[in-house]
């Protein structure tokens, strides 16, 4: 039996890699459909979503990159749809180089028409690209939605918006023309002039940032999407009222798709996550048996 | 079984099982797709910072690209020789100090570079000293100085039981705790998280007993956070399976 | 003052963008170096500087200019099918080595190191529907399962702990600002 647990000790990884893949493989291919219970801390998001009134404009900041893309492009996905099925225009913007492209393939996603166009004002619109379709909802670019790319400079930016938005972003990022010529951004001069902040965040400068200077110094509501990496850390501010609300990694993405009645990757990921989960407690289970049960000969041999 | 079409999505599996090898052992495959991830990565962000930060806000702004005649909008350098001030004149010296900064290349000149690095440190200081002082300190100890007892929270659980139990359900043990102890929690186990990290006095006699008790509020807060962890890593890997399954191999939706 | 303050957030801004092409140029520089030397793995170092080369010449001339960033050019589609993956990639391969990690190394050696091993378990188990599944089948109502206790630990536990922790940094980071405002710290500068 000693030698048993001494072998499982110094077990190959690889055993325990070929484990892992198995468990969240097989899970993706039965398709296991589960109930998903919804937390305050995603439930407080949604409903300060609900309390904004129709025309309503939102910044969404989407401070990521691809190696966070499976926990926050469900957030952006759903936030998105819920946007455009709520009437609120929403402006784009990255703190991360990534984000803004991120944004990009997130729209695509949800566009139910990708390709066909319309002359409108002499304007060539593509569905798909400038015109946005959900359900019976289109919208526009320059008009309902707009991309505004990324800007370096990390905290300094979200300042820099504070007083002056068009200095901070001072083009779009799809023709790369001033902001002003786009009728969204009328009358959005300055960072407190938007009705809500909806951030999605793996990292610095992300959440953080967002509350100490668009929370604390220019009063604007933030709700915020984050990597289960940082969620933890960002509690305190869903405590002291900074933070409107906090989808937290898969699952938090997977509630809010709930909410928003989407059925998208995050709700379709929760029977492997759940595998995960079981197996790494397995794991750590197992290895902490096999650890105990050979301590005791390890402690005779004098170790 | 529908493989995809799109010689992109071939390209992409590549790369993904070019990195994944390396679970097996190190090899030229792997090494080569990290290679290409390590300059690709740099040329991307070479190229975002151009055209969305050093063109519409130098060049633009100063007027050097309508110089050209590669813009149509007027610059500070057009309007401060019209006899208009422009404060984006100032970037003229953000320029100098942008090519003060690539001096670093140079061996012989990198000193230079310090002047650049010591604007950024300085501003950075200056900032993170109000803003880490007002949201994470002053906000979070004002959330600290709390009455014992929710009284607003233990008065509402009557209201709260009774909706809940016109649906044949109980109050939640998670909203009986936050009434009843969620704010002797907070208050203790913040002080005693604090204490545990006062390292000027030696931990001993109350002092002591206040750190041992808050280093197991740390070790609930870490194992919170590996336990989130986990959740996130698994989370990336679930993405990737469902690139390879579904996007590349077309055997799930 | 207010726009000294500005005109300072965006030299900021623009100082920051060079200081990032000076690392993506100096990557470049000791990648050249590698190959003229033919030092170790001087091989793949011309994979890192091709690979540069093509996504900054399709970026540069290839991609509409401003509108690089556009759907559809040839700098998303870069974007999309090899800079994507390989970052996606690299992130995932994570979930194996904490997996493999845990097993080898997460011991209940001590109370303190079993605290902390139950609250991850009970996090774990109780952000999925196996947790409320599983107290479930305990006979355990609504509202009394183990998400509640999962609710529990981040609401109050957890923000207790990384209170503690967001105000001991908050401290340093404003003792840190003062003695390099003062110049009493000078280690950026290097070698001081």
């Amino acid at each position: 039996m000693q030698r048993f647990f001494e072998r499982l000790l110094t077990m190959d990884r690889r055993i325990i890699f070929v484990v892992i893949f198995l468990a969240l493989s097989v899970p993706i291919f039965l398709q296991i459909k589960i109930d998903i219970q919804v937390t305050s801390e995603v439930q407080i998001l949604y409903d300060a979503l609900n309390e904004l009134s129709r025309g309503s404009r939102i910044l969404v900041s989407c401070d990521y990159d691809p190696g966070s893309e499976p926990e926050l492009q469900p957030m952006a996905e759903s936030g998105f749809r819920y946007f455009i099925e709520n009437d609120l225009k929403f402006i784009i913007i990255g703190l991360w180089p990534q984000g803004p492209l991120q944004a990009n393939k997130a729209l695509e996603m949800i566009s139910e028409v990708n390709e066909g166009f319309v002359v409108e004002d002499g304007d060539t619109l593509y569905f798909g690209h400038d015109l946005i379709v959900v359900g019976p909802d289109t919208i526009r670019y320059g008009i309902d939605f707009i991309n505004l790319g990324y800007q370096v400079g990390q905290e300094l930016v979200i300042q820099r918006m504070g007083s002056s938005f068009g200095a901070a972003f001072p083009n779009d990022s799809w023709y790369g023309r001033p902001i002003g010529e786009f009728s969204i951004m009328d009358g959005l001069n300055k960072l407190s002039d938007f009705d809500f902040i909806y951030n999605l965040s793996a990292g610095y400068p992300g959440t953080y940032e967002w509350v100490q200077f668009a929370v604390d110094r220019f009063h604007v509501p933030v709700g915020a999407g984050n990597t289960a990496v940082q969620a933890p850390l960002v509690y305190p501010y869903l405590d002291t009222g900074q933070l409107s609300g906090l989808l937290g990694g898969m699952k938090g993405g997977a509630e809010f798709e709930k909410l928003v009645g989407y059925k998208g990757r995050a709700t379709l990921s929760m029977v492997s996550q759940t595998a995960a989960h079981i197996f790494v407690i397995l794991f750590i289970v197992i290895g902490n048996i096999a650890y105990f049960a050979t301590r005791g000969k390890q402690s005779k041999r004098g170790l | 079984m529908e493989l995809s079409g799109e010689i992109g999505f071939w390209i992409a599996a590549f790369f993904t099982i070019g990195i994944a090898s390396f679970l097996y052992k190190d090899n030229p495959f792997y090494k080569f797709c990290e290679a290409v991830f390590v300059g690709i990565s740099a040329g991307y962000w070479f190229v975002s910072l151009y055209f969305q930060n050093m063109l519409p806000k130098l060049f633009d702004g100063l007027g050097i690209t309508y110089m050209f005649g590669l813009w149509d909008e007027k610059g500070a350098i057009q309007d401060v020789l019209a006899g208009q001030w422009n404060i984006n004149i100032l970037h003229i010296l953000a320029l100098v100090l942008g090519i003060m900064m690539l001096m670093r290349l140079i061996p012989s000149i990198g000193w230079i570079s310090r002047w650049p690095l010591s604007v950024i440190v300085g501003s950075t200081a200056g900032l993170w000293m109000v803003t880490y002082f007002q949201s994470n300190f002053l906000s979070q100890l004002r959330q600290t100085v709390i009455p014992l007892f929710d009284m607003n929270k233990i008065h509402g659980l009557a209201e709260v039981g009774t909706n809940l139990a016109a649906q044949g359900k109980l109050i939640p043990f998670d909203i009986y705790f936050g009434a009843y102890l969620g704010n002797i929690v907070l208050i203790v186990g913040t002080l005693t998280g604090l204490i545990y990290f006062y390292f000027s006095k030696e931990h001993k006699g109350a002092l002591g007993g206040a750190a041992k008790v808050g280093i197991y509020f740390l070790m609930i807060t870490f194992g919170a956070s590996f336990g989130y962890t986990v959740m996130s890593r698994m989370s990336l890997l679930i993405g990737r399976l469902y690139f390879l399954f579904g996007d590349w191999l077309g055997l799930v939706r | 003052m207010g726009d000294l303050a500005d005109t300072f957030s965006d030299w900021y801004s623009i100082i920051s963008a060079f200081a990032i092409w000076l690392g993506a140029l100096n990557l470049m520089k000791i990648s050249i170096e590698k190959v003229s030397k033919k030092q170790k793995d001087w091989f793949f170092a011309i994979a890192t500087i091709v690979s540069f080369l093509l996504i900054v010449i399709v970026g540069f001339f290839f991609s509409g200019g401003r509108q690089f960033l556009d759907l559809g050019t040839r700098f998303d589609w870069l974007y999309r099918y090899i800079y994507s993956p390989l970052s996606a990639t690299m992130f995932a391969l994570l979930a194996f080595f904490v997996a493999s990690a845990s097993y080898r190394a997460f011991r209940a050696r001590n109370a303190q190191a079993t605290v902390l091993l139950l609250a991850a378990f009970i996090v774990m188990v109780g952000r999925t529907p196996f947790g409320d599944w599983m107290s479930s089948m305990l006979f355990l109502p609504e509202g009394w399962r183990i998400s509640n206790l999962t609710n529990v630990i981040m609401n109050y536990l957890n923000v207790a702990g990384q209170r503690a922790i967001m105000i001991g940094i908050a401290l340093g980071i404003v003792s840190t600002s003062l003695r390099i405002i003062l110049g009493i710290e000078r280690s950026y500068l290097g070698g001081e």
